[in-house]
């Protein structure tokens, strides 16, 4: 590596248009929302002005947050993430598991089936899933078929649950498989040789050794979950909604911009929260690297 | 778990369990089952989710319709221009990040990543509030196509520039420095030996870098959501406008088309990527 | 012998895809032995071993180990342990968890696990090390503990795959040393796979060469450099000159041969031949004189020098007879002054005892 004192004009060249458009589109945006959070409406003339703001004057919108019904989609997110993940996790690790130890020819082939959905638009895959799950959807008619149903499989949390695991599983099986597959077998296979069961061999040798995998995969699935808005707003309904959805709302419908942002670095805060312990665990792990 | 093994199959050839053969089976089946559905119903008469008689209907109403033509031509013209401007500053920011020594390195490096783990709600309000209080919003509106847009794009460079920036520096991790001064060493200038050796090494990361900044590019919709003003609204936008308002097989086609697009492009950088990884 | 410790009964592995790794091959080891495993890669060593192991599983025929037909048996009960390639020395644990690790998961008791795995690091002297993880330990260091992790288990059988490949030149032979001390103290079977002959010939007791999946031979070291049943493990042992023969007569054992470059040899054999054969010849059986050697019976041919290789000990020279045939001869540095005594190009004479030459018939 060189120093950049010995190369200026090289270094500036190529650090200036990332680090210009890093301050302008999102360091100075996310400042300007972070002032706002402390901020309220301004009163002019004895009214509550929509574009005027006094800066720093309050803690008001922190403490509005912590109203109940703001803490429970903040809870919401927090625990449908956790349960999203989780089943991501249980689902991912054997299919991942399954493609490393494919025969080589096939692992491309099987990886590529796993994570394609990915590449295909977010929107359009949460509307495929509920076009078929509503109460007039494929999965219905199928059903009143054999005389039952139809039920109303959306609007509830399970529902966004399923939406959050469709949309996310490709997250965890990629941090998974590149660990998985770059464990060397021959610490599996000396502990079965040494007497372990295949369950005790998990616990104590793959797992143990994948876990930064796994953890990688954790916040690649939990982070975007906790911010969700699309997926509790389509399959969840209202009633379902998550702080990502009060965040929308306070912008586009309720108009109140110093508590959305309150609201938003919550989230925020959340999410910083969820990096540090994987940073705690993974500092404390000796795995294989994903 | 400690039944006999089967003959010619030794005991970590998880991939031939019958229990994960079938878990495997039912993922892909949830996974692929709903976007076939969709597929298949954008050829049908009607909305209902029973088939009612094959027809092309529906593509040629989404393509004479003018708002989804228009939102789907947005969404490309974003991504492109997009892709273009982040591939070249994710790959001169990880230049930066492989090659330099610079004071408080770290904490640049700690920034860099920041749109990838920020909420997108989170990048997406504050930019929507820039863009109001700077002017920004108004001031494009009424500008010319795709100039309209310029909010937009601004915006997904921003959140696209870091992952392509990721993609390159871990290649670049594989360079053998060696190779830059064998140049040098055979006479090759420092300009000759970036293009001769550096780009031609990074070459498989640019394309998987922009492959992924397009396809982000295409696939965002909270971003897109806030920063753009009410004329320019992208594919994605349009959709969640329409899918609000219920079921219509209009979307169903032109989500047809898009899955179609994506695809294809995917495809296309695996295939032009895969011979030149023989760098590694 | 007595009953076979391990017995080898017509295995077969055929992979999906067509490829035969190990081909109807029956192999009875004895009680103690350390028995080798020897051939070039791809010969399916490795697979025989991890076989006997229950890492993989014949598609054909049975492995014996203590009288009972273990070939379907999972690996984790199997009275064998196995020391890796790569050692696979769990990275997570200590050296002491690693050694413990065959104990614990099998459930013997605490105290007992304590004091095996304590009498196991003392066997490999890595007491003072029991606390470190294996990331600050060396190539060596993690091969003891690899080694000591699997005779903790006190196994019928203990399997080496490879186990000095990964060390260098110096560490080995103090391993290969080390490794026949521990046979002599443990009193357990070893089989060891390896692709090196040295190793294979100073270390075990009897060998199995191995080539595309079959046995070719099965003896003691000695045997197998001085008897090869084939070109194959003649070539593969050491060196040797290989001499195309066509066979003029045979009255019972003797047989009498036209050679190429060499004329007429007369030599004995157990075998019948057909019209073709292939006399061998280690290259340190073969002599050379710049005088016409004298002597009933032996062999003698005219060279060119065409190159002198200086080992030390030995000089390697390689000679142009006639017909076109390269003899390969071994020669001592018996004197401190002038080597094999011999210039390149230099006109000599090649000489052996017709006994010391061998008819290879396959």
């Amino acid at each position: 590596m060189d120093d950049w004192k010995d190369f200026k004009r090289v270094f500036l060249t190529l650090a200036s248009p990332g680090s210009f458009w890093l301050l302008v589109f999102f360091i100075i945006p996310m400042a300007f929302l972070f002032v706002l959070s402390f901020s309220s409406k301004a009163i002019v003339n004895g009214e509550t002005s929509t574009t005027a703001y006094d800066y720093f004057n309050t803690f008001g919108n922190y403490i509005a947050s912590a109203g109940t019904s703001y803490l429970v989609l903040l809870w919401r997110a927090i625990w449908t993430s956790a349960v999203a993940t989780f089943v991501c996790l249980v689902l991912a690790y054997p299919l991942a598991l399954a493609v490393c130890f494919a025969a080589p020819k096939w692992r491309p082939i099987l990886l590529l089936l796993l994570i394609l959905p990915f590449w295909i638009n977010l929107l359009i895959r949460t509307y495929a899933l509920y076009s078929i799950f509503r109460s007039t959807g494929v999965v219905n008619q199928a059903m009143g078929l054999i005389g039952l149903g139809p039920y109303e499989m959306l609007n509830n949390t399970s529902a966004v649950i399923m939406g959050l695991v469709y949309v996310y599983l490709p997250f965890m099986v990629l941090p998974l498989y590149s660990t998985i597959e770059k464990l060397d077998r021959s610490y599996l296979e000396a502990s079965l040789d040494l007497g372990a069961s295949q369950a005790r061999t998990f616990w104590s040798v793959t797992w143990p050794l994948t876990l930064p995998g796994v953890i990688t995969g954790i916040i690649l699935v939990y982070i975007p979950c906790l911010g969700t808005f699309l997926t509790s707003d389509i399959l969840g309904g209202p009633n379902n909604w998550t702080i990502g959805n009060a965040i929308q709302n306070q912008f586009l419908e309720a108009n109140n911009w110093p508590f959305g942002a309150a609201l938003s670095f919550i989230l925020l805060y959340a999410t910083f929260i969820a990096l540090v312990i994987r940073a705690l665990i993974a500092g404390r792990s000796k795995g294989v690297d994903a | 778990m400690n039944a006999a093994l089967k003959s010619g199959q030794g005991p970590l050839e998880y991939a031939r369990r019958p229990w994960i053969i079938i878990l495997f089976g039912l993922v892909l089946v949830f996974l692929y089952a709903p976007i076939a559905s969709l597929i298949v119903f954008s050829f049908n008469v009607d909305k209902s989710g029973v088939w009612h008689g094959f027809t092309v209907m529906n593509y040629v109403k989404s393509w004479h319709n003018d708002a989804i033509f228009q939102a789907l031509t947005n969404s490309i013209t974003i991504a492109i221009l997009s892709t273009v401007f982040s591939t070249i500053f994710g790959a001169m920011t990880a230049l930066t990040l492989w090659r330099f020594r610079f004071p408080f390195k770290n904490i640049y490096e700690g920034f860099v990543a920041l749109p990838i783990v920020v909420p997108e709600i989170c990048m997406g309000i504050s930019l929507a509030m820039f863009f109001n209080y700077t002017g920004m919003m108004a001031g494009v509106r009424d500008w010319i196509w795709p100039f309209n847009l310029i909010n937009i794009i601004f915006a997904h460079i921003a959140f696209c520039f870091p992952f392509v920036a990721v993609v390159v520096r871990a290649r670049l991790q594989g360079f053998n420095r060696q190779l830059e001064e064998a140049s040098k060493d055979l006479g090759a200038t420092e300009l000759q030996t970036f293009t001769n050796v550096l780009v031609p090494f990074m070459v498989p990361s640019l394309v998987a870098g922009g492959l992924l900044a397009f396809t982000l590019s295409l696939d965002d919709f909270v971003i897109t959501l806030f920063s753009s003003g009410p004329g320019s609204v992208t594919f994605p936008v349009k959709i969640y406008g329409m899918v609000k308002r219920g079921v219509d097989m209009q979307i169903n086609a032109a989500s047809t088309v898009l899955i179609a697009i994506t695809l294809a492009a995917t495809l296309i950088a695996m295939k032009l990527q895969s011979p030149s990884k023989s760098g590694h | 012998m007595s009953a076979p410790i391990v017995s080898i009964k017509n295995l077969t592995r055929r992979y999906p895809g067509g490829v035969t790794a190990v081909d109807n091959v029956s192999i009875d080891i004895a009680q103690n032995e350390f028995f080798a495993l020897l051939g070039p890669s791809g010969c399916g060593k490795t697979t025989l071993l991890r076989m006997i192991s229950g890492l993989d599983t014949p598609t054909e025929g049975q492995i014996f180990i203590g009288g009972e037909d273990m070939a379907l048996t999972p690996p984790n009960l199997r009275p064998t342990n196995m020391v890796f390639q790569s050692y696979a020395v769990f990275p997570h644990m200590t050296v002491q968890d690693n050694v413990s690790y065959g104990l614990r998961v099998t459930g013997v008791a605490a105290d007992e696990t304590k004091r095996r795995t304590a009498e196991a690091l003392e066997m490999v002297k890595l007491s003072h090390l029991a606390a470190r993880k294996p990331d600050q330990m060396s190539g060596g260091q993690r091969q003891r503990v690899a080694l000591a992790r699997a005779l903790v288990k006190r196994p019928k059988v203990l399997l080496l795959d490879e186990p000095l490949s990964a060390l260098d030149a110096k560490l080995r032979d103090d391993m290969r040393l080390e490794l026949t001390r521990l046979q002599e103290t443990v009193g357990i079977t070893f089989i060891i796979v390896t692709h090196d002959q040295d190793e294979a010939l100073s270390m075990a007791s009897r060998i199995a060469v191995m080539n595309k999946g079959a046995v070719e031979q099965i003896a003691t070291p000695a045997e197998l450099y001085e008897q090869p049943r084939n070109r194959f493990v003649a070539d593969f042992i050491g060196k040797v000159n290989l001499i195309e023969a066509s066979v003029l007569k045979q009255s019972g054992k003797k047989v009498s041969c036209l050679t190429q470059g060499l004329g007429k040899i007369d030599v004995s054999t157990d075998k019948t031949c057909g019209d073709k054969a292939t006399v061998a010849i280690r290259p340190e059986k073969l002599k050379i004189s710049t005088v016409e050697p004298k002597g009933a019976g032996i062999i003698k041919s005219r060279a060119t020098v065409r190159d002198v290789a200086y080992y030390g000990d030995t000089s390697h020279i390689v000679a142009d007879a006639a017909d076109g045939l390269n003899l390969h001869i071994n020669v001592q540095n018996n004197t401190r002054t002038g080597g094999a005594g011999v210039d390149r190009g230099q006109k000599i004479w090649v000489h052996f005892n017709p006994t010391d030459a061998l008819l290879l018939t396959e």
